[in-house]
């Protein structure tokens, strides 16, 4: 099966630290794919530089085989990729319904002057009703972000990806700051979210979750690639383990 | 009857131009310093062309047209900065058109242009003309918070960053959002040209960019009924009371001082959390 996701040789620089060093990875459509590594391995900026948000120094990136490297943030998004934020980034003027319908809506402004042709929302307004209630968090569809607590911001983040209708969802520790039975539901959520037309890439410090709902896991330290295959095989793999628990614990 | 038909066309110029700088400021969240170099360029382009014979009427396009392909430069500037940054460019912008108009001896250098050509249909024609630009203008603003692009501006305004994720190409709303209400105000400046027949750079410097930014916060970020009831107000209210106009920066200033502090979103703001209250 031909890749949906394509990471070929990516380097990322901040001046001169080394961030990502010439990584590669790949990911198939309908897959779950766990990151694992220390904090300062260069995760984040990976998945940043997958959605644009970082520009690589060298590397290329493939969506659903075309050629994104060069494209802006919005164009990927509106092309098949999702983002879910470490740090959850609601619009606070926004209800939760309408953080999710206006992620719903992005077709409609793909340009301003399509954008100003288009008044209608009622569609875009059930899509939101219905990814809410998915995440579980239907009741709270008036309420506004500083109204909820941190566990329903995770859920309209994930909403909020949904309804952008992604080939692909890119999750940033989506269980950080949840305690162990809401992460344990999040989790379970994130997983049912997989499908046929549908990956998660999932950027998890929380192992026990990651170990239990990812088929397969990459693993980074230090920038750099270190493995990436079945998760059982992975988590076997003495290097990983010592990358990850430190060497005494090996 | 003279001095009423002054008073609203002054009321009517003034609203459409905080309607222009409502799109920007209170739709799309950037603050702009430097509104009224737009309002001058419109104008000087507008007084210009009339004085070549053109007819007030066929002066409009153009005028709007000048002020939007500079407003579009300027908005370039605004994709490499925010917020403070922003505001302090955009008022490099009316520092600019200030200090360049003074030393072109074409369009009156220091002096500035006199003898604009009275309006063919009369004052009170202009003053239809000048209530029609508004109310369509207001219509057309209305029109855009009700769109997905006005969605798209409110997404920008409150967190740009966030919109970029959600699929929005952040820099082009933003674009389209200075051309708009740049153009606006284009218009709204050859409207001015032909109500007072004279025009110097002291007309369009900063004083009058940051008195328009106060009529559109005083009136509510972003709302267009409130935005055009501050405009009305504070258009006429030096005309009515002279201290106000001897004053008028500070009087501005302590009002924007007091919304600020009690009712940031304006009267807007206040009305509806009033409403809220009864309901």
């Amino acid at each position: 099966m031909p890749a949906l996701l394509s990471v070929s040789e990516i380097t990322v620089k901040f001046g001169g630290v080394v961030a990502v060093e010439d990584v590669s990875l790949e990911i198939i459509l309908g897959e779950l794919v766990g990151m694992i590594g220390p904090n300062g391995a260069g995760k984040t900026t990976l998945m940043r530089a997958i959605t644009g948000l970082v520009k690589p120094s060298s590397g290329m990136v493939i969506l659903g085989g075309e050629n994104i490297t060069n494209w802006p943030t919005d164009k990927r998004i509106r092309n098949g990729l999702a983002l879910g934020q470490q740090i959850v980034k609601p619009l606070t003027a926004f209800t939760l319904l309408e953080n999710v319908a206006l992620a719903s809506g992005c077709q409609r402004m793909a340009s301003p002057l399509q954008a100003l042709t288009q008044t209608k929302k009622d569609g875009e307004l059930k899509k939101a009703r219905e990814y809410l209630e998915m995440v579980g968090i239907g009741n709270m569809s008036d309420a506004y972000p500083s109204e909820v607590p941190l566990g329903h911001l995770k859920c309209l983040e994930l909403a909020r990806a949904l309804a952008l209708e992604p080939r692909l969802i890119l999750l940033d520790e989506p269980l950080a700051g949840l305690n162990q039975a809401e992460a344990t539901e999040m989790a379970d959520l994130i997983s049912s979210l997989v499908n046929e037309t549908r990956s998660i890439f999932l950027i998890e410090h929380n192992l026990r979750e990651v170990i239990r709902i990812c088929p397969k896991l990459y693993v980074q330290d230090q920038g750099r690639y270190l493995d990436f295959g079945f998760t059982s095989e992975v988590m076997a793999n003495p290097t990983v383990r010592a990358a990850y628990l430190g060497e005494g614990m090996v | 009857m003279a001095y009423e038909i002054i008073l609203a066309t002054t009321m009517a110029i003034t609203i459409l131009f905080a309607l222009s700088l409502n799109i920007i400021t209170g739709f799309c969240g950037q603050v702009s310093l430097g509104h009224a170099a737009f309002y001058g360029l419109g104008a000087y382009a507008g007084a210009m062309l009339t004085k070549a014979g053109w007819p007030l009427v066929a002066v409009l396009p153009p005028a709007a047209i000048v002020a939007g392909s500079v407003g579009f430069i300027v908005g370039l500037a605004s994709l490499r900065v925010r917020h403070d940054f922003l505001a302090i460019t955009t008022m490099g912008v009316s520092f600019l058109f200030v200090g360049l108009v003074r030393k072109q001896e074409w369009l009156g250098g220091e002096i500035g242009i006199s003898g604009i050509p009275a309006a063919q249909f009369g004052r009170p024609g202009l003053l239809v003309l000048s209530i029609i630009c508004a109310g369509l203008f207001a219509v057309f603003a209305v029109y855009i918070k009700r769109s997905w692009m006005g969605f798209a501006f409110d997404s920008i305004a409150n967190d740009e960053d966030t919109a970029r994720v959600l699929g929005i190409d952040v820099p082009r709303f933003k674009l389209w959002a200075f051309v708009i209400g740049t153009s606006g105000a284009g218009i709204a400046g050859a409207l001015y040209a032909h109500h007072v027949r004279y025009i110097g750079p002291d007309s369009f410097g900063f004083v009058e960019s940051v008195t328009v930014l106060a009529m559109v916060i005083i009136g509510g970020i972003g709302s267009v009924w409130a935005v055009a009831l501050a405009a009305a107000v504070l258009s006429v209210l030096p005309l009515w009371f002279q201290f106000v106009d001897d004053y008028k920066l500070l009087i501005y200033g302590l009002m924007v001082f007091g919304v600020v502090r009690f009712s940031p979103n304006g009267i807007a703001g206040a009305v509806q959390s009033l409403l809220k209250r009864r309901s």
